[in-house]
C-alpha cells in the first residue's frame, strides 16, 4: 500500500501520466474530427485524396507568369499560384527594405522637420489595417487612373492606367538568359574575391582593393550585360490599339495595388525596427569613431549599421516572413496569389477542401520554416564571438 | 524674450546650415503639394450639409455621404429600431471594466472574474437576441459594432489558449513543451486570411453533422486561435522576464504548480507582457478586417460595400477616409496607452 501510495506521489510518474492522458485526448479528438469530416464528406460525395490534382483545371488566369492554360491540370494552376505570390513578396521585399531604411535613418536625423515627417508617416501607417491600404490602392488610387486612352506615359515605353502598368517585353528571352547568367558568375566571383581578400589581409595584413573589384563585379558587369542583352533583343513596345494597349506585358492592377499596399505598409514597420537597431548601438561608438577621425557617412557604414544590423536581423526576418503571409491579402481583390487561386478557385471548383487546404498551408509553412533556418545560420555567422 | 528665443530655435532647426535649410525648402514644398490639395478637398471646397449626392459640390468631399450612411458604417443592417441594444451592451462592456479598474485592490480580481463570466454572455443575449428579445441573425451585425464584437471575444478566446500555451512552451514536461511549440508555430506560420477560410470551410466539416456553426462564431474561432499562438509569444516574454527565483521561492514554501503559477508568476509576468499583449490586441483590430474575404462586413467591409450603392457612386475616398480614420484614432489610442505602459515599467 505504502508503495503504492509513493509510486503515484512520485513526481516523474505524474509527469509522465499528465503527458500522456494529454496525448490520449489529443488523439481522441482527432479522430473524432476525422470520423465526423469522413462522415460529412460521404454524404456531401466528396471523394478524399489527391487525385484531383490532375483533373483538368479550366480556370483562367488573368496573370500568370508560367506557360500555364486553363487546359492544363490542377497542380499546375497551384504551382502558377506559388509563383505569383512569391513575386510579389520577393518584390515588395526588396522596395520595403529600401523604403523602411530610409525612413529610419530620416527618423533619427537631426533634422527637425525630416524626423517629424517620418515619424508621422511610422505613425499613420502602423495604426491602420493592412487590408485598409488593399483596397485603397486598388479602388482609390488605381481606379481613379485615367483610361487606357489617356494612358500616363512612362518614357515613352511603359503606359500607366486604371488596366495596370502595360510594359514593353522581349521578343526572344535568350539573350536575357545569358545576362542572368553573366550576373551570376560576377556575383560569384566576387564573392570568392572577397574571401580571397580576407585570407590574404589575415596572412600578410595587405589590403586588397576590394571596393573597386566590387563595384565593376557587383554593379558594372551585371550593368552591362543586362544593357546589352537589352540591346541586342527586339522589344514588343505596346501599342495603342482602339481602347487598350496591345502588345507588350500587363501587369494587372491587382498586383500593383497589391505591391504598393504591402510596400508602404510594411517599411513603416521595417523603419521602426532600423530606428530601434541603430538607437541600440552605444552612443559611444559613434563618438569613439568620429574621435578618429571617421566622417558621418563612414561612422553611420563602417561602425553603426553593422552593429545595428546584429540587433535588427530577427525582428526584420519576422517581416519579411509576414510580407510572405501578408500577400495573401490579394485574395481580397482576385490577385491570383495561391489563397485565392487555389484556395478559393479550385476549391469552389473541386470541394477538396481538406487536401486544398493543407497544401496551401504547406507552401507557407515550408517558406517559413526554410527562411528561420537560413536566418539562424545568417545569426550565428555575425552574431559576437566572445572569448 | 521667450518668443525671439523660440524663433532663434526654429531658425535654428531649420535653417542651421546652408544643407539644413535646403533640405527644409524641399520638405515644405513637398508638404505643400500633398497637403494644400487635401486640405482643400477635405475641408474646404467640402460639403457638409444636405441629404443626397445632388447637394454635394464638385470637386471636394462629399462628407454628407458619410452623415447618411452613419448608421450603417456603426452598426451595419442591424434593425434601426434594436440599435439601442447595442449600445447597451457597448455601455455595459465600459461600465464592467471601468468598475474592475476603479475598485480598491483586494476586490479587484474577484470583481474581474466575476465581469468574465457575466459580461460575454450579456453581450450576446443582447446582440443576438432570444429571452424576451427580437432574435436578430449574425448576418445583420455589421460595422464598426462588428469589429468591436469580433475583437473582444476573438481576444476571450485567444488570451487564456495564450497564457496555456506560453506556460507549456515553458514547461519542464517534453511533450507539453513540443505540443505547445508545434501549437505556436503552426497558427504564426499561416497567413491569418487563409485561417479566416480554413475555419469557415472545416469548422463545419469536423463537427457531427446537424450542428451548424454560425458564420461569425466560425470566424471569431479561427481568428482567435491566429491570435493565441501571437498572445503565447507576447507572454511568454514576460515569462522568461521574471527571475527564477520566483517560482523557485514559490515551490520552496511548498507551492504546487498551479498554485505558484496562479498566484507568483503569472501576476507578474502578464504584468510585464502587458504592452506586448495590447500591441497584439491591436494587430487583432486591424486584422479583423480580413473577415470580408468569408463576406461578414465589420467597419472597412461596411465601407467597401457602401461603395456599390447606385445613389452615391464615387464616394470612395470619403468611405476610405473615413473608416480609415476610425481604425486610425482606436489603433493609435491603443497603442500610446501600451507605450505609457511600458514606460511605466521601465521606470
Amino acid at each position: 500500500m505504502s508503495s503504492f501510495l509513493s509510486f503515484i506521489n512520485d513526481k516523474r510518474v505524474r509527469d509522465w501520466f499528465y503527458q500522456i492522458a494529454l496525448i490520449l485526448l489529443l488523439v481522441g479528438l482527432a479522430v473524432f474530427f476525422v470520423r465526423n469530416a469522413s462522415e460529412n464528406m460521404v454524404k456531401a460525395g466528396i471523394a478524399s485524396g489527391f487525385d484531383f490534382l490532375w483533373r483538368t483545371s479550366g480556370i483562367e488566369v488573368p496573370f500568370v507568369l508560367t506557360n500555364y492554360t486553363q487546359a492544363d491540370n490542377i497542380l499546375a494552376l497551384f504551382w502558377v499560384g506559388v509563383a505569383n505570390t512569391m513575386l510579389v513578396t520577393v518584390i515588395a521585399i526588396v522596395l520595403a527594405t529600401l523604403l523602411g531604411f530610409a525612413l529610419g535613418i530620416a527618423r533619427l536625423s537631426s533634422h527637425w522637420l525630416l524626423s517629424t515627417i517620418a515619424g508621422a508617416y511610422v505613425e499613420f501607417v502602423r495604426n491602420i489595417p493592412l487590408l485598409f491600404f488593399v483596397l485603397f490602392w486598388y479602388f482609390g488610387v488605381i481606379a481613379a487612373l485615367p483610361q487606357p486612352r489617356q494612358s500616363i506615359g512612362l518614357f515613352g515605353v511603359a503606359f500607366l492606367n486604371n488596366r495596370g502598368i502595360t510594359i514593353p517585353l522581349p521578343d526572344a528571352p535568350g539573350n536575357f538568359r545569358w545576362a542572368a547568367l553573366a550576373v551570376l558568375v560576377s556575383w560569384l566571383c566576387y564573392w570568392l574575391a572577397s574571401a580571397w581578400a580576407r585570407r590574404r589581409k589575415e596572412r600578410t595584413g595587405q589590403d586588397a582593393p576590394l571596393l573597386a573589384i566590387g563595384i565593376g563585379l557587383i554593379v558594372v558587369v551585371p550593368a552591362l550585360a543586362i544593357a546589352w542583352a537589352s540591346l541586342a533583343t527586339r522589344w514588343d513596345i505596346p501599342v495603342l490599339r482602339g481602347f487598350n494597349y496591345r502588345g507588350g506585358f500587363v501587369v494587372i492592377p491587382e498586383f500593383v495595388a497589391l505591391l504598393a499596399a504591402l510596400v508602404t505598409y510594411t517599411a513603416g514597420f521595417i523603419a521602426e525596427i532600423v530606428r530601434g537597431g541603430i538607437e541600440s548601438v552605444a552612443k559611444g561608438q559613434s563618438e569613439a569613431a568620429s574621435a578618429l577621425g571617421l566622417r558621418p557617412g563612414r561612422i553611420l557604414s563602417l561602425v553603426v549599421i553593422p552593429q545595428a544590423l546584429r540587433v535588427m536581423t530577427p525582428p526584420l526576418t519576422n517581416q519579411y516572413l509576414n510580407v510572405l503571409k501578408n500577400s495573401s491579402f490579394g485574395a481580397a481583390i482576385a490577385y491570383p496569389d495561391v489563397v485565392s487561386l487555389f484556395m478559393g478557385s479550385a476549391l469552389n471548383n473541386t470541394g477538396q477542401a481538406i487536401e486544398i487546404i493543407a497544401m496551401t498551408l504547406a507552401v507557407y509553412l515550408v517558406i517559413g520554416l526554410a527562411v528561420s533556418a537560413l536566418m539562424n545560420w545568417y545569426n550565428a555567422r555575425i552574431a559576437l564571438v566572445t572569448r | 524674450m521667450t518668443r525671439t528665443s523660440s524663433l532663434s530655435l526654429w531658425r535654428e532647426r531649420l535653417f542651421g546650415t546652408p544643407f539644413t535649410g535646403f533640405t527644409s525648402v524641399v520638405l515644405v514644398v513637398l508638404i505643400a503639394w500633398i497637403a494644400i490639395p487635401l486640405i482643400r478637398w477635405a475641408v474646404i471646397d467640402a460639403t457638409w450639409v444636405g441629404s443626397t449626392r445632388a447637394d454635394c459640390a464638385p470637386g471636394g468631399a462629399c462628407w454628407v455621404f458619410i452623415r447618411a450612411r452613419f448608421g450603417q458604417f456603426m452598426y451595419g443592417l442591424y434593425p434601426v429600431d434594436q440599435r439601442w441594444r447595442v449600445d447597451i451592451a457597448g455601455i455595459a462592456f465600459v461600465l464592467g471594466i471601468a468598475a474592475v479598474v476603479l475598485a480598491p485592490q483586494r476586490l479587484r480580481l474577484k470583481l474581474g472574474l466575476v465581469m468574465l463570466v457575466v459580461l460575454p454572455p450579456l453581450g450576446i443575449w443582447l446582440l443576438s437576441g432570444g429571452f424576451g428579445l427580437r432574435d436578430i441573425e449574425t448576418r445583420e451585425w455589421g460595422g464598426l459594432m462588428l469589429t468591436l464584437f469580433i475583437s473582444i471575444y476573438a481576444s476571450l478566446i485567444a488570451i487564456p489558449l495564450g497564457i496555456l500555451f506560453a506556460l507549456g512552451r515553458q514547461s519542464e514536461l517534453r511533450i507539453i513543451r513540443l505540443i505547445s511549440v508545434i501549437f505556436i508555430e503552426f497558427w504564426r506560420g499561416v497567413p491569418i486570411i487563409a485561417v479566416i477560410f480554413l475555419a469557415s470551410l472545416l469548422l463545419p466539416l469536423i463537427l457531427p453533422g446537424g450542428i451548424g456553426i454560425d458564420r461569425l462564431a466560425r470566424a471569431v474561432i479561427g481568428l482567435g486561435f491566429v491570435i493565441a499562438a501571437y498572445m503565447a509569444e507576447a507572454v511568454r516574454g514576460g515569462l522568461q522576464a521574471l527571475p527564477r527565483g520566483q517560482r523557485e521561492a514559490a515551490t520552496a514554501l511548498g507551492l504546487n504548480y498551479w498554485k505558484a503559477t496562479g498566484l507568483i508568476v503569472l501576476p507578474q509576468a502578464l504584468r510585464i507582457s502587458l504592452p506586448a499583449m495590447t500591441n497584439e490586441f491591436i494587430a487583432l483590430i486591424k486584422n479583423t478586417t480580413l473577415v470580408l474575404v468569408v463576406s461578414i462586413l465589420d467597419l472597412l467591409g461596411i465601407a467597401q460595400a457602401s461603395l456599390a450603392d447606385p445613389n452615391w457612386v464615387g464616394m470612395n475616398m470619403e468611405a476610405y477616409v473615413f473608416s480609415g480614420a476610425i481604425y486610425w484614432l482606436i489603433c493609435f489610442a491603443l497603442s500610446r496607452w501600451s507605450r505609457s505602459l511600458e514606460k511605466k515599467r521601465r521606470l
